[in-house]
């Protein structure tokens, strides 16, 4: 049989896969949420989740969820610290992987959500949020964008989540999810991981305004699995956060 | 959502904060025209990301001028910034960023319960309410309930802000309305839609600013507006009581 999943399901997908079993995860809201969830209900039930509102989950949230601060992320925490708290924690070194999403990046993994005249005109973003600790702070960072050549810069107009750079304090950017696959970030160039199911090599450059590296016989991104689907399905029953029906096989 | 609407109805000159957008749709508009068109006025823009906002509140709270971060090293928004500076650590470790207090003149913040004291208990999403209550130079403390003291007195781990901090102290239910209050109200999601699409122009908010604010005198009206249906709807029914806490001596 061929499932039949969208794009943001197969990126919801991607993002559980980051995570291990036992580590330290900064969640941020949308895909990264669900992923937290998916990730513990499957392959790695020992994460443990911290949120910049200072809520501490190793469960996710019973019911659906709009914000990190709705009533069903609260009951059943583990903790519901400050916000210092677990930027303080962040800072310490104690978080292994944490999620962003930006408007813009370049190949060093900069994220831009400040301001852009990408367009012509100037646009104001709503800000950093925490990405811009996240970025700095973290083992390591997973990015998630729309694939789109005007978010794709060769340089980003303002850098609020650092990508690499000399004289690093820690990790940085190792993964970038996009509506058209997964790539390597780990080694300040984007390498293609797996394409999305359907997606050609020529549709990514095309997409992508600098070089990036395909490899020849680059895989296909794993599809969901039927257990996947269900647990998001089951978390976002209208699919508010994964909609945008994308036919894969 | 509720900065956007004060620099919408240009009452805001300067934005110190590291998101300023709409939890259900990014963007901004009224942040948006303030700072991209100067309409309804101009604004002065500092941007931040959570955590360096956390620390300057933190400083404030603490009675101190700054306090040192690894934060934001390597981006764009600590450069050149009028409140983060870079700073040598005095024991010879790597160098850092001091972020500068802010101490605001006011704080509003809702709460569970309070007495009349102003000794407030609050649970659930903390962020930096804590931190802002202690910084301010007047902290108004609205509750969903006045209670006895000797609620606040069976539970002292639970008060977050002890009485002699609170300038005024009001009960006003719903107050936090349409964001959720644990254990009182579910969020309203609606409201952050609907204003996310009305927003989107300058008539659009004002109708919205009307509608919702001028043509309302005061909070239970705002809750007439919203309709017996909604609040019942929003109103949390069923109990979830924390174990008891024995403090007997």
């Amino acid at each position: 049989m061929i499932a039949t999943y969208t794009r943001r399901e197969l990126m919801v997908v991607a993002a559980a896969r980051e995570i291990r079993d036992g580590e330290i995860v900064f969640v941020g809201m949308r895909l990264p949420l669900l992923g937290f969830g998916l990730a513990k209900a499957t392959h790695a039930p020992n994460a443990v989740g911290l949120f910049e509102n200072g809520v501490i989950r190793d469960r996710p949230a019973e019911d659906f969820i709009y914000t990190m601060g709705d009533p069903p992320n609260i009951a059943g925490a583990v903790a519901c610290l400050g916000l210092n708290d677990v930027m303080s924690l962040l800072q310490q070194g104690r978080v292994d992987v944490g999620f962003i999403g930006g408007a813009e990046i370049d190949p060093l993994g900069n994220l831009n959500t400040t301001r852009t005249s990408a367009g012509g005109s100037l646009v104001r973003l709503p800000g950093s949020g925490g990405g811009g600790d996240i970025a700095s702070l973290a083992g390591r960072t997973v990015l998630i964008m729309e694939h789109e050549p005007r978010r794709f810069r060769e340089r980003v107009d303002y850098v609020t989540s650092p990508g690499h750079f000399a004289g690093r304090h820690r990790g940085g950017p190792a993964t970038l999810i996009t509506t058209l696959g997964v790539f390597d970030l780990s080694g300040g160039r984007v390498r293609a991981v797996t394409l999305h199911p359907g997606v050609t090599p020529e549709q990514v450059r095309q997409a992508t305004g600098f070089p990036l590296a395909i490899d020849e016989g680059t895989p296909p991104t794993m599809p969901p699995s039927a257990d996947e689907l269900a647990y998001i399905r089951k978390a976002d029953p209208d699919g508010f956060w994964t909609g945008d029906t994308m036919k894969g096989g | 959502m509720a900065f956007d609407q004060l620099i919408a109805a240009g009452t805001v000159a300067k934005v110190i904060a590291a998101w300023v957008g709409n939890v259900a749709g990014g963007s901004g508009y009224g942040f948006r025209r303030a700072y991209e068109q100067g309409v309804p006025r101009r604004i002065v823009m500092e941007d931040h990301s959570n955590f360096t906002v956390g620390l300057a509140l933190k400083a404030a709270a603490m009675g101190l001028p700054f306090l040192p971060t690894f934060t934001g090293i390597g981006g764009d928004i600590v450069r050149g910034h009028p409140r983060i500076r870079p700073v040598e650590d005095p024991f010879g470790g790597p160098s850092l960023l001091a972020v500068g207090a802010v101490k605001p003149d006011v704080a509003i913040i809702h709460v569970q319960r309070a007495d009349r004291q102003g000794n407030a208990h609050l649970w659930g999403n903390l962020g930096l309410t804590v931190e802002a209550a202690f910084a301010a130079r007047r902290t108004i403390v609205t509750c969903e309930e006045i209670v006895p003291e000797e609620v606040i007195r069976s539970d002292p781990n639970r008060t977050v802000i002890p009485g002699f901090l609170t300038t005024a102290v009001v009960e006003e239910p719903g107050g936090a309305l349409p964001s959720s209050v644990q254990g009182y109200w579910r969020r309203d999601f609606e409201p952050f839609l609907r204003y996310h699409r009305i927003s989107r122009t300058l008539d659009g908010f004002q109708a919205w600013l009307r509608e919702w604010v001028l043509a309302l005198p005061d909070r239970q009206s705002y809750l007439q507006h919203m309709g017996d249906d909604a609040t019942r709807r929003l109103r949390v029914q069923d109990s979830r009581l924390a174990a008891a806490a024995n403090f007997a001596p």
